[in-house]
């Protein structure tokens, strides 16, 4: 059987003044059923323009997928007609952003915004609709949704928010979720309180979760693969338990010591040096300049994703010799 | 030197507003030797009334026999001068208000920005209707009312300028240098808030000739000189009967705003390449 | 008190600086013409004896200090007495009070069009952002922007009155014929096409532009987003989605522009003999009519605060996120 999600080859572009920004290139992934595969990276490393060109939900104008395929079910969604791509949107993927606060609209109530998605998709109206958004409601945890379907956005805090969201995104029981870093925008006790609710209703529905985040520690928690990014490349992915005990990229490495200084409450907790421009993109591994191990080669050539071990691909030269 | 180049080189850019200035051009040149080349006094009634364009009069003959292109070249001189000076002397006034309530702040800004908002309440329109029945229409009245009541937009511009600069660190350093506040809003400050108020005060020119116009359509225009907005009214009597008698000045006063807005357009976006619309 | 009333109450008493500061102005305005009210009446009866004119002005209490003329005046003005026309033998107040309905249905029914028409227009140039409609749009709105109303009028009768003859050129009603309340609002109405037209057009360019812009920028959010990962139509999103957001700075500015729609009526309301503020305005200038003119700037003034804060409470209606306090 295929997985649920095929990635193969995404490449994203942005035109703008200063030259083409390649913020994904030749990415290639694979979700299966039920699964949660975590996407991480730094701020900058195209996480979420690879997850809103799955569904081409970038701005039109500006962006371009350049070259892939993203295949649903076997379906092509960048292949696909605009009106069956929407049958898809909001049905058989559901999508959560970073900023709650942002991501509702702000003059209309929330009883209405989801009910919204329910007659579009499921054809449901009026007092169905409304009893099935209450359901929803209270299936994501929210407190009094008898109340709450009549009030606006602004009277939510931002974990309630997050949860309508969800309750939207859940509303057609998809077969996959895609998470934008769904919590960083929230306090930490609430950030707790969400990821667990994905999980539980991950397990419940029987879906995917595409979960993009920089936070290991929710990766530990939550996933099953892993997929790490730099400057728009995929530079490793294996399963969670080696990716984040044996990592085989320096930059992974990296990662995971900034993680554990973070944990020690050290407040400078990054790893060395910073992304390179997008504009200015050096020739060979993007992650040499950074690189204790950079050596020649790294700098003229860039390394190509290797099998190190079955399902673990890393995309250096150097890949044996980083220490755990 | 350097300067004017580089600022010509945007501006020519934005095609309309170089035909603009093309257009514009030509309404100056005719305001100033229109009346020589075509030395005819807008007053004499030198044919039969309400005649169509012909090779005679080339635009034809108003209600009283009086020749149209001349008063149509002669009431070029009058929206020119009217919105030209009005303008400039809105501009003054209100950077004098902006800028002092802009750079002291507090009470005195207070109160200037209340005289403001007050200006910007009342009916503008109507302001300059009573202050020019009041004064009796001339050239001066018409132009200080058209001036009263375009001020207020300036002097909030000019205040948010002065707001956001006030605090920088060159301006710091000058108050430090022990420059006096005079100098410093003059000298340092002004020239950086300036080119948006380049912008709003040419198009401000173009209003002026707008409102100079319904002004004079009104009958209150000064009764020595003859100005489009004038001959409109004067077409307006035998509408029914010579609808070109009214629409030709219209025109003209439609082409010659036109010409402003599009120049305006163009110095914005030679002046302030970051505010350039989408 | 509820919230809302408490709003409005401190919103009205708000008028009441501005109405002594635009007394404050008239009187400067009456004292500093040429000549004072004694005189114009005098001049206007026909040119008058010196000694009639010294008994006039000492029955206006013209010839007592300024101060207490001034004090006199706006004791006047609070028992809401704007003074007497002596050209039309009446109250100010009642004159004005008279005209003011004509002039607001006509400003009503012209932002009305304008509010539809920019809207509509407005989501149309910035779903199809630089496309062909918006293309055509935005140089539409450049020749509107530069067209003196009051022309344009004379050129809606030409056309429509004079050549195709399917609409009354002036007036507001039909007069001598008996109709019922029907046909005679149906009377109104076509009367009241022109004048709307002429006057509302520049405000359609005008927010047309406004709304195209705030579309734009409304396109950027994320819940524009959110609305397409939903699997909602393009037209839903523009027309349900970002539309409402995008109209709230429209009405804000719309309410701004209360002055300058007032304004333009004036004119409009000249062109087509509307009997409003507007004709009142033309028949005081004629008959130089100073305490009538003083007292439409003054009351015109009230309406512009009043119909401002008619807006505000509408954009409380628009926006949730605003509570009238
Ligand atoms: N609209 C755009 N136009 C031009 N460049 C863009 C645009 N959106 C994103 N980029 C560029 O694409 C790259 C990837 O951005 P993206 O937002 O996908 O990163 P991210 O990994 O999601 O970061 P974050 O953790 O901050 O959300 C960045 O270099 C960014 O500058
Ligand atoms: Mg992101």
């Amino acid at each position: 059987m295929t997985a649920l999600l095929e990635v193969e080859g995404l490449s994203v572009h942005f035109e703008t003044a200063r030259g083409v920004v390649r913020a994904v290139e030749d990415l290639s992934f694979a979700v299966e059923r039920g699964q949660t595969v975590a996407l991480v990276g730094e701020s900058g490393s195209g996480k979420s323009t690879a997850a809103l060109s799955l569904l081409r939900l970038l701005p039109a104008g500006a962006s371009k997928i350049a070259a892939g395929r993203v295949r649903l079910d076997g379906r092509d969604l960048l292949a696909l007609p605009p009106r069956q791509l929407r049958d898809v949107r909001g049905a058989q993927v559901g999508m959560i952003f970073q900023d709650p606060m942002m991501a509702l609209n702000p003059v209309y109530t929330i009883g209405r915004q989801i009910a919204e998605t329910l007659r579009l998709h499921l054809g449901l109206a009026g007092p169905a609709a409304e009893a099935r958004a209450i359901e929803l409601l209270r299936r994501v945890q929210v407190p009094a949704p008898e109340q709450r379907i009549h009030q606006y956005p602004h009277n939510l805090s931002g974990g309630m928010r997050q949860r309508v969201m969800m309750a939207i995104a859940l509303a057609c029981r998809p077969a996959l979720l895609i998470a934008d870093e769904p919590t960083t925008a929230l306090d930490v006790t609430v950030q707790a309180q969400v990821l667990a609710l994905i999980d539980e209703l991950k397990a419940e529905l029987g879906m995917a979760v595409l979960l993009i985040t920089h936070d290991l520690a929710v990766v530990w928690e939550t996933a099953q693969r892993v997929i790490v990014l730099y400057a728009g490349r995929k530079v490793e992915e294996g399963p969670v338990g080696r990716i984040l005990t044996r990592p085989r990229h320096p930059y992974t490495a990296g990662l995971l010591r900034a993680a554990q200084w973070a944990a020690d409450g050290d407040r400078l907790a990054e790893i060395p040096g910073t992304v390179p421009s997008p504009h200015a993109m050096p020739p060979g591994c993007a992650f040499a300049p950074r690189c204790a191990l950079a050596e020649d080669r790294c700098r003229r050539q860039a390394p190509p994703l290797r099998t190190l071990e079955p399902g673990h691909v890393a995309a250096c030269f150097r890949a044996e010799e980083i220490a755990p | 030197m350097m300067g004017l180049l580089v600022f010509w080189r945007r501006f020519r850019r934005n095609r309309a507003a170089v035909a603009g200035l093309a257009v514009l051009l030509l309404v100056v040149a005719a305001a100033i030797i229109g009346p020589v080349l075509h030395p005819i006094d807008p007053f004499d009634m030198i044919g039969r009334p309400t005649q169509l364009p012909s090779a005679r009069f080339l635009l034809g003959t108003d209600v009283s026999g009086r020749d149209i292109l001349a008063g149509l070249l002669h009431g070029a001189r009058v929206s020119l001068v009217v919105g030209i000076v009005a303008s400039l002397v809105a501009t003054a006034f209100g950077l004098l208000v902006g800028a002092v309530a802009g750079y002291y702040g507090g009470a005195v800004d207070n109160v200037l920005m209340r005289c403001t908002d007050f200006f910007l309440t009342i009916p503008s329109f109507v302001l300059a209707i009573v202050i020019v029945a009041i004064f009796q229409p001339s050239i001066v009245t018409v132009t200080s009312a058209i001036a009263a009541v375009s001020w207020p937009s300036v002097a909030r511009l000019v205040r948010g300028e002065f707001i956001a600069q006030r605090d920088r660190d060159y301006v710091r350093a000058c108050r430090a240098l022990g420059m006096k506040d005079r100098e410093i809003i003059l000298r340092q400050i002004l020239p950086n808030a300036l080119p948006p108020v380049i912008v709003v005060s040419s198009l401000m020119v173009a209003t002026a000739i707008l409102t100079e116009s319904g002004l004079s359509f009104l009958g209150l225009s000064d009764p020595d000189v003859i100005s489009w907005g004038y001959q409109i009214g004067v077409g307006r009597t035998v509408l029914r009967v010579a609808w070109w008698m009214s629409a030709i000045p219209g025109i003209t006063i439609l082409v010659t705003v036109l010409a402003i807005n599009l120049v305006g357009e163009g110095l914005n976006d030679a002046l302030n390449p970051r505010l350039q619309q989408r | 008190m509820s919230p809302t009333l408490a709003f409005l109450t401190r919103r009205l008493l708000q008028l009441v600086p501005v109405v002594l500061a635009i007394a404050a102005l008239n009187f400067a305005l009456l004292h500093l013409a040429p000549g004072d009210a004694a005189d114009i009446v005098a001049a206007s009866s026909g040119g008058a004896s010196a000694e009639f004119t010294a008994e006039l002005r000492a029955s206006f209490g013209l010839d007592r200090p300024l101060h207490e003329q001034f004090v006199l005046f706006i004791g006047r003005l609070l028992t809401l007495d704007l003074g007497w026309s002596h050209i039309q033998q009446a109250p100010v107040l009642e004159l004005v009070a008279e005209r003011i309905p004509a002039t607001l249905l006509l400003m009503v029914a012209a932002i009305t069009v304008a509010l539809a028409a920019g809207m509509l227009l407005g989501i149309l140039a910035a779903m199809r952002h630089r496309g062909w409609i918006d293309g055509i749009l935005s140089v539409v709105a450049l020749v509107v922007y530069a067209t003196p109303q009051f022309w344009l009028g004379l050129m809606l009768i030409v056309l429509f009155s004079v050549t195709l003859g399917v609409l009354p050129s002036g007036g507001m009603m039909t007069i001598a014929t008996e109709m019922g309340w029907a046909a005679r609002a149906a009377d109104i109405g076509r009367h009241l096409v022109l004048p709307s037209l002429t006057l509302g057009l520049f405000y359609v360019a005008l927010y047309t532009r406004l709304m195209r812009a705030s579309m734009l920028e409304v396109f950027t959010l994320d819940f524009i987003t959110t609305a397409r990962a939903k699997g909602l139509s393009e037209t839903r999103i523009g027309f349900v989605h970002a539309a409402r957001n995008a109209l709230l700075p429209v009405v804000t500015l719309a309410g701004v522009q209360i002055g300058h729609i007032l304004g333009g009526s004036i004119l409009v309301e000249t062109v087509f003999g509307w009997p409003g503020l507007g004709r009142l305005v033309f028949d005081a200038l004629l008959q130089r009519d100073l305490p009538l003119l003083l007292g439409i700037l003054l009351v015109s003034s009230v309406v512009v605060v009043l119909v401002n804060l008619v807006v505000d409470l509408l954009y409380g209606l628009l926006d949730p996120r605003i509570v009238h306090r």
